[in-house]
């Protein structure tokens, strides 16, 4: 049942991935990245970790995404053209990638540690007060960093859509 | 299975009731408005308009679906089908009552008890903004664009107090679960007044109840800040050239909504189902309340007038019902389950009027006015009366 | 009593699926019930009667861009609250001190931008309009 969940939500994602990047309308794009982000969502908390599936919702779908929606309209931008692609990159697009994909997987195999097989249902400390235990004692300090960088982050978005500081 | 299918007719019986109050609360918005502006309002289908809401679904479905040449089709359809479809999921974390048994099972009033009960519905009211730049942007017309993207910005913008007027309560009974909160609002003080959130010590969370409010009345795009639609700068906002049931869509997610955040406000501050008086006394007091209206309705029917010759069957007939109600709720065995439901329901209510009345009351606001009031008055409010919260709790406890 | 995370969240999986074809009733039934004639000023935007001039697709105010800026950072504090609150009773006073340091942080950020005048929709319209007039003057 968890595994058959997990392939689904898994396809969604590697489906709407796939249609970001075939997608020729910005917003379309964006549309799709909204999915990804949603099925991410749900293999998160298929994987046990509860509190980052609605924190992935509420601020990658709901607020992050929402930036990028708004400044495609802001900058109205309408379809991409679709040029003559380059004698390059029809020859060697589809082989470069496969290659590709082949390399990260071997790294991933050799270079990594080897990790345990994921058991569904194992881990339960990702609810909110688990999360909330870790970080408030153990990971304090990457927590308060953390409103230094969202500081230094609303400095920058002034600065960025201001002409004078 | 047993669970699998239980939950099936509860999800159906749910999505029902949720979309029959909807198409009934437009009904009840506009008879009260029409008292509040002095007229009569819906009274042609059916004994007091009361099919009113079934006549203007046949009219909106049986209206044009106009599919104007140049919008782009898919995010045209996507846009209503999305504030729908997000409307009907968020009220799936709500419980509505306590335990009940019916026919040998013990089943919750509520559909899923999950951890994050409340940040499931931030969540999906987050999502939600997609629905109305979608449709504003999809459409190709001005107003449309322009009523879409304000709308949107407001959406967002209001989110930010909404969150923070949710966490204050919650430092209180330290749960997301609605369920939860709900019950760790169960009992009085000096057995007289409840512990409702609003009255709770040590910091009575009325400031926060007033801020989620006033958030939650923007994030429905209600008036006083309904400035999308407002009909005389943007003909009807981000909705302008919808029609028929898409329409119908984005109004009954509307309607939905509201709905929802009444809910939500109900099981945050204002004890969800516990009663507010000690239950020797308010286990009484809907029976009293149902003979009350029933005598009521027995009076008005000796006092009819020739002008509404329905009067004389249609007011007995109510009051036998009312007085059926109220035997229901005497019973020992179906007590104990419809009395929390009607209190729950009786608070709802109690804050969907309030929708109602504010519209009834309240000039619109202006734009800039509106997002400046958000950013630098009930942000910062809320800021404040959150560490007041949190410095009191962590003190006293 | 569902225990496993699948069990818990299946009613929501089922009210959303509910929700999809609530919803996609709703948007089709117009086509299938209504009549639809098609008529060429009736496809066009709706002005008021007054024909369209120019796009819709018109380019707008920055300050939506950074509402939708400011709204996620001020997000991603509050989602932070959530945790806070649900472990606040067995660290109390300690939590407070923490979450008061964060949100100070974050505040003095929120000044500067209410002092640069950035919540402020209607100022930098007035400067423009001054500039505007200097200009014509």
């Amino acid at each position: 049942m968890d595994a058959i969940l997990f392939l689904i939500f898994a396809a969604i994602a590697v489906g709407c991935g796939v249609n970001l990047v075939v997608q020729r309308h910005p917003i379309s794009s964006a549309l799709s990245l909204v999915g990804v982000m949603a099925a991410l969502a749900v293999l998160y908390l298929l994987l046990g970790a509860e509190f980052m599936a609605a924190a992935q919702m509420i601020v990658y779908a709901g607020a992050i995404m929402v930036l990028f929606v708004f400044t495609i309209m802001l900058l109205n931008a309408g379809s991409e053209r679709k040029t003559d692609k380059a004698l390059f990159a029809r020859l060697f697009g589809v082989p470069a990638l496969i290659g590709f994909i082949v390399l990260i997987g071997f790294l991933i195999r050799t270079l990594l540690p080897k990790t345990e097989n994921v058991v569904f249902g194992t881990f339960t400390e990702g609810t909110a007060r688990g999360v909330g235990l870790k970080l408030f004692t153990e990971y304090l300090l990457p927590f308060e960093v953390t409103s230094l960088l969202i500081l230094i982050a609303i400095l920058g978005a002034v600065v960025l859509a201001r002409k004078e500081i | 299975m047993e669970f699998f299918i239980i939950t099936g007719i509860k999800a159906a019986l749910v999505a029902f009731v949720l979309l029959t109050t909807a198409a009934y609360l437009v009904w009840i918005e506009r008879k009260v408005l029409a008292h509040i502006q002095l007229r009569v309002g819906p009274y042609r289908v059916g004994p007091h308009g009361l099919l009113q809401p079934l006549a203007d679904l046949i009219k909106l479905v049986t209206k044009e679906g106009v599919l104007p040449a140049q919008v782009n089709k898919f995010y045209y359809l996507l846009a209503p089908f999305l504030a729908v479809a997000l409307a009907l999921v968020s009220i799936s974390v709500i419980p509505f009552g306590k335990q009940v048994e019916v026919f040998g099972y013990k089943t919750y009033l509520e559909l899923a008890n999950v951890n994050l009960g409340i940040l499931v519905i931030l969540a999906i009211s987050s999502v939600s903004v997609y629905a109305v730049a979608l449709g504003g942007w999809a459409s190709n017309n001005k107003y449309a664009l322009l009523g879409g993207l304000r709308s949107s910005a407001q959406m967002i913008s209001y989110e930010l107090p909404l969150a923070l007027a949710i966490v204050s309560p919650l430092l209180m009974c330290n749960t997301l679960s609605l369920r939860e909160i709900a019950e760790a609002q169960a009992g009085f003080y000096f057995g007289l007044i409840p512990k409702w959130h609003i009255f709770q010590m040590p910091m009575p969370q009325l400031l926060a109840f007033i801020v989620f409010l006033i958030a939650g009345f923007a994030e429905t795009n209600r008036v006083p800040f309904d400035l999308p639609e407002a009909e005389n700068e943007l003909v009807a906002g981000f909705h302008t050239e919808y029609s028929s049931t898409n329409f119908a869509a984005f109004f009954t997610a509307e309607y939905c909504n509201m709905v929802t955040i009444s809910a939500v406000a109900t099981h945050l501050f204002l004890g969800g189902w516990n009663p507010p008086l000690p239950e020797v006394i308010s286990n009484w007091i809907p029976p009293a309340i149902f003979v009350g209206f029933s005598l009521l309705a027995f009076y008005h029917a000796t006092q009819t007038s020739p002008t509404r010759p329905w009067d004389k069957y249609t007011f007995p007939v109510l009051g036998v019902v009312l007085l059926g109600l109220a035997g229901i709720f005497t019973l020992p065995l179906l007590r104990d389950a419809l009395t929390p439901l009607f209190w729950f329901a009786a608070k709802t209510g109690a804050i969907l009027f309030l929708f109602i009345w504010v519209r009834g009351t309240l000039p619109r606001f202006r734009y800039d006015q509106l997002m400046k009031f958000t950013w630098t008055f009930l942000f910062p409010v809320s800021v404040v009366q959150l560490l007041a919260t949190g410095i009191l709790v962590a003190i006293v406890n | 009593m569902p225990s496993t995370y699948p069990e818990q969240y299946f009613p929501i999986l089922l009210q959303v699926l509910l929700g999809v074809v609530v919803a996609a009733a709703l948007v089709g039934l117009s086509f299938l019930v209504g009549k639809r004639v098609k008529n060429k000023v009736k496809d066009t935007p709706y002005e008021c009667g007054v024909n369209p001039i120019g796009s819709a697709k018109e380019r707008f105010s920055v300050k939506f861009y950074l509402v939708a800026m400011l709204f996620i950072l001020f997000d991603i504090e509050a989602i932070f609250l959530y945790p806070w609150a649900v472990v606040y009773r067995d660290l109390k006073l300690f939590a407070f001190i923490e979450m008061f340091l964060f949100i100070i942080l974050i505040l003095s950020g929120f000044f500067y931008i209410w002092k640069k005048g950035v919540l402020d929709w209607q100022l930098e319209d007035e400067q423009t309009f001054q500039q505007k007039k200097q200009v014509l003057k």
